[in-house]
C-alpha cells in the first residue's frame, strides 16, 4: 500500500494485538511510520498508545501480529538489540551516576573510546544547553533540567528512532510550551525519526508531522494535524482533537433533511440576530444563548437551538469586552454556518 | 433543594473552649512541643538504656580485676585490654577467638548475601501479590517460634544419624560430606559437630535478616531504570552489576550489619552446635558469669563493637549509602 509512497518504513505495524488478560489492551492494529517523521500517539490514558511505544522498545512483545523496524522482524528482540532509544516519562535517570555518566551509559554499554564518548557527551551537553551541568547528580536538577539529560542520554547514542513517552507530562505549561518547540527544532536538526506519546490532543496538534488516535486499543484515524482535526474520521477523534458540536441523526435531520450525524467546529459558527437572512450555503437555525463562557482571547456561548440541539459557538474577542459578552446571556440569536463544514461521521 | 424545616441546617460552632480543644490548639501552634511530647518516651528508652549500658559497660572495661580476691577495682587502667590481648596464660588465647568469629562472622555474611539476594530479587521484581504474600510469609516464619527449639532441632537434623545424613545418603552424596567432613578446621566427626554445622545453622537463623533489606532496598528501585539500561544496550548482568547492585548495596549492607553482628555476639548456636570451641559471645558469658571478670567480659564486648564501627566506616567510604 506504499508502494506509490518514496518514503522509507521506519516502523510496520502489521495487525499487532497485545492483551493482558482479558484486557485488549492493543486490538489489532497496523500501522506505518515512516523515516524521518514526528508522529504521534495521541489518545486517553488506557487506550493502548503507550503499549504500543513499549512494544516498538522491545519492554512488551505483541500476543500477535508482527513489528518490523526498517524492514527487520524485531517483536521478538530483546530491547538492548534494537536500535532505538526511549524518553521515559519519569526520565528514569541513573540516581548514582552524574549527568555525564548517565548520558554516556549507552556509549559505555557499547564500548565506545573513551576520547569519542567525551567529545559526544559534550556536543549532546551543548544541543541540550546544560553545558555547565555535567557533573550534577539527578537529583540536583529540576524537573525540566532532568528531562533534557533524559533526552541526551536518548540522542547520545544515534538511534535509528527515538521513542517518547510523554515526555513533557511533568512539566508546567510554560516550560511545556517552550520545550514542544525545542523537540521539535532538535527533531529536525538530527533526522531522527520521532514516535511522540501524549495525552494532549494540542501538543499532537503542534509538533506532528502525522499522528495516530488512538481510542480502547485501536487507531481511530493516522493523519497529519490539519486532516485530523478538520476532517475527523469518527465522532471520538472529532471530541478528543479540539473541541466539537455533535448533531445526532434525528436532529440532524431537523437541519439538513437528511438523517445522518455530522460534527461541527465551534469556531466555524456564526451569531447573527435572530431576524438575519440564512445565505444559499449556509445552514441557519434561531436559538437562545444559555450560557456564557469569557475566556479572555474569546468567548464561548452555549446556544439552545430549535432543533433540539445545544451548540458551542467560539467567537474571539475582537472589539467585545467582557461586559458585552455577559449582556448577551438569555438573548434570542440566530447561528449561522456553512454547510461545507458539517463533517459526516461514523457514531 | 428542599429542606425539612426541623433540622437545623447550621453547622457545630468550630471554636469552643473545652479544655482538650485548648491543649490541642496549644500544641497545633507549638508544633515543637508535639513532637518533643511524642518522642519523650522512645528517647528515653534510647539514651537511658540503650546508650546507658553500652555507656557502663565502656566504663566498665576500663577497671581491674584482682585475679587474688576476684575483686573489681573501680578506677580507671588500660589492664583489662592489656591483658585481653597479651596474656599468654590464656586458654584459649582470646586473639584466637576472635579470629575464629569474626571468620564465621565473615562467611556467614557472604553466604547470606549470596543466597539472599536471588530470593529478595524474585520478590521485588517478578512475585505475583499472592506469590509475594507466602514468600514474605515463608521468610518471616522461622522468627515466630523460638530461637532454641529450631537450634536444637538443627542439632537433630545434622547429627551423625540425622536426616541430612539420610538425605544425602539417598541422593549418593555421602562422598562430598565425608570429604567436607576431613577437611582440616571445618570439618569434624559430623555435620553437628563441626564448624560447616555452626555455619549452616548461623546462615539458617539469621537469613530473613538479610533477605528483608535487600527486598526492601530492590523495592526501591523504580522498574524503569532496569528498562532504561536494556533500553540502552545493556544486557541483563551488565544492568545488573551497573544498576541494580550499586542501588541495593544499601540493602546488602543493611542486612550484613544485621548477620554480622548478630554472628559475632551470639554465644548458644557455638555452644549447641559444633566443637564447643569458644566464639566470642561464648567467652564473654563465661568471663562475665563463671570467672566473675567484668572488666575483661566488657573488653571483650567492645571488640565486636569496634569492628562494626570499622566495617560501617569502610562501607560509607565505598559509597554504600550513597543512594540512598
Amino acid at each position: 500500500m506504499t508502494e506509490s509512497d518514496p518514503r522509507q518504513v521506519a516502523i510496520r505495524f502489521t495487525d499487532v494485538a497485545r492483551h493482558f488478560g482479558n484486557v485488549k489492551a492493543v486490538d489489532h492494529v497496523s500501522l506505518d511510520i515512516y523515516d524521518g517523521e514526528f508522529f504521534s500517539l495521541l489518545g486517553p490514558s488506557g487506550s493502548g498508545k503507550t503499549t504500543c511505544l513499549r512494544m516498538i522498545a522491545g519492554f512488551e512483545s505483541p500476543s500477535s501480529g508482527s513489528i518490523q523496524l526498517y524492514g527487520e522482524e524485531v517483536s521478538k528482540m530483546p530491547p538492548y538489540e534494537r536500535d532505538v532509544n526511549t524518553v521515559f516519562q519519569d526520565y528514569a535517570l541513573f540516581p548514582h551516576m552524574n549527568v555525564q555518566k548517565n548520558i554516556a551509559y549507552g556509549l559505555m554499554v557499547k564500548r565506545v573510546p573513551r576520547k569519542e564518548r567525551e567529545r559526544r557527551v559534550g556536543e549532546i551537553l551543548d544541543m541540550v544547553q546544560l553545558t555547565t551541568l555535567g557533573k550534577r547528580k539527578p537529583s540536583q536538577l529540576s524537573g525540566g533540567q532532568r528531562q533534557r539529560v533524559a533526552l541526551a542520554r536518548a540522542l547520545v547514542n544515534h538511534p535509528r528512532v527515538l521513542l517518547l513517552d510523554e515526555p513533557l507530562g511533568a512539566l508546567d505549561l510554560k516550560l511545556r510550551q517552550q520545550m514542544q518547540i525545542e523537540l521539535k527544532a532538535i527533531q529536525q536538526r538530527v533526522g531522527i525519526t520521532f514516535i511522540y506519546v501524549t495525552h494532549d490532543q494540542e501538543e499532537a496538534l503542534t509538533m506532528s508531522d502525522r499522528l495516530a488516535v488512538f481510542n480502547h486499543g485501536k487507531i481511530e484515524q493516522v493523519g497529519t494535524p490539519a486532516e485530523v482535526y478538520e476532517r475527523p474520521a469518527t465522532s471520538f477523534v472529532a471530541s478528543f482533537v479540539g473541541v466539537s458540536n455533535f448533531v445526532e441523526s434525528d436532529q440532524a435531520f431537523k437541519i439538513t433533511g437528511e438523517s445522518k450525524s455530522f460534527t461541527l467546529r465551534p469556531e466555524k459558527i456564526r451569531l447573527a440576530t435572530p431576524d438575519a437572512a440564512t445565505p444559499g450555503d449556509c445552514y441557519g437555525l434561531n436559538g437562545t444563548i444559555r450560557d456564557v463562557i469569557y475566556l479572555g482571547m474569546y468567548t464561548r456561548y452555549l446556544v439552545d437551538t430549535e432543533a433540539g440541539v445545544d451548540l458551542t459557538v467560539v467567537v474571539q474577542n475582537l472589539e467585545s469586552t467582557s461586559s458585552d459578552v455577559f449582556a448577551a446571556r438569555k438573548r434570542p440569536v440566530k447561528v449561522l454556518w456553512q454547510k461545507a463544514h458539517n463533517r459526516a461521521v461514523e457514531e | 433543594m428542599s429542606t425539612d424545616p426541623t433540622v437545623p441546617t447550621t453547622n457545630p460552632p468550630l471554636r469552643s473552649k473545652s479544655p482538650i480543644r485548648l491543649i490541642s490548639n496549644f500544641l497545633y501552634r507549638h508544633s515543637c512541643l508535639a513532637t518533643g511530647l511524642l518522642l519523650l518516651l522512645p528517647l528515653l528508652w534510647l539514651v537511658v538504656i540503650y546508650l546507658g549500658s553500652l555507656g557502663a559497660m565502656l566504663i566498665q572495661s576500663f577497671y581491674t580485676y584482682n585475679r587474688f580476691t576476684g575483686q573489681v577495682i573501680e578506677e580507671f587502667s588500660w589492664d583489662a585490654y592489656k591483658e585481653a590481648f597479651t596474656d599468654p596464660d590464656l586458654s584459649p588465647p582470646n586473639k584466637d577467638v576472635i579470629k575464629r568469629t569474626v571468620r564465621m562472622a565473615v562467611a556467614v555474611t557472604i553466604a547470606a548475601a549470596i543466597l539472599a539476594f536471588p530470593l529478595a530479587y524474585y520478590m521485588a521484581r517478578y512475585a505475583g501479590p499472592k506469590m509475594k504474600g507466602a514468600l514474605y510469609l515463608g521468610v518471616m516464619l522461622p522468627l515466630w517460634s523460638s530461637y532454641l527449639v529450631r537450634v536444637y532441632a538443627w542439632k537433630l537434623i545434622l547429627a551423625k544419624d540425622g536426616v541430612m545424613t539420610w538425605f544425602l545418603e539417598k541422593l549418593g552424596l555421602m562422598p562430598v560430606l565425608d570429604w567436607l567432613l576431613d577437611i582440616e578446621g571445618i570439618g569434624g566427626n559430623s555435620l553437628s559437630t563441626s564448624y560447616i554445622g555452626v555455619f549452616l545453622v548461623f546462615l539458617y537463623v539469621w537469613m530473613p535478616y538479610m533477605v528483608l533489606p535487600i527486598n526492601a532496598a530492590l523495592e526501591r528501585v523504580p522498574k524503569s531504570l532496569t528498562e532504561a539500561s536494556s533500553d540502552l544496550g545493556a544486557r541483563p548482568w551488565y544492568t545488573f552489576l551497573r544498576v541494580i547492585l550499586p542501588l541495593s548495596f544499601p540493602g546488602v549492607v543493611a542486612g550484613s550489619i544485621f548477620t554480622f553482628s548478630l554472628t559475632l555476639g551470639d554465644y548458644i548456636i557455638p555452644s549447641v552446635i559444633g566443637t564447643s570451641s569458644y566464639f566470642l559471645g561464648a567467652l564473654v558469658f563465661t568471663q562475665r558469669g563463671t570467672v566473675g571478670n567484668w572488666p575483661l567480659a566488657a573488653v571483650l564486648t567492645v571488640v565486636p563493637v569496634v569492628i562494626m564501627m570499622v566495617y560501617l566506616s569502610v562501607a560509607k567510604k565505598l559509597g554504600a549509602f550513597d543512594a540512598l
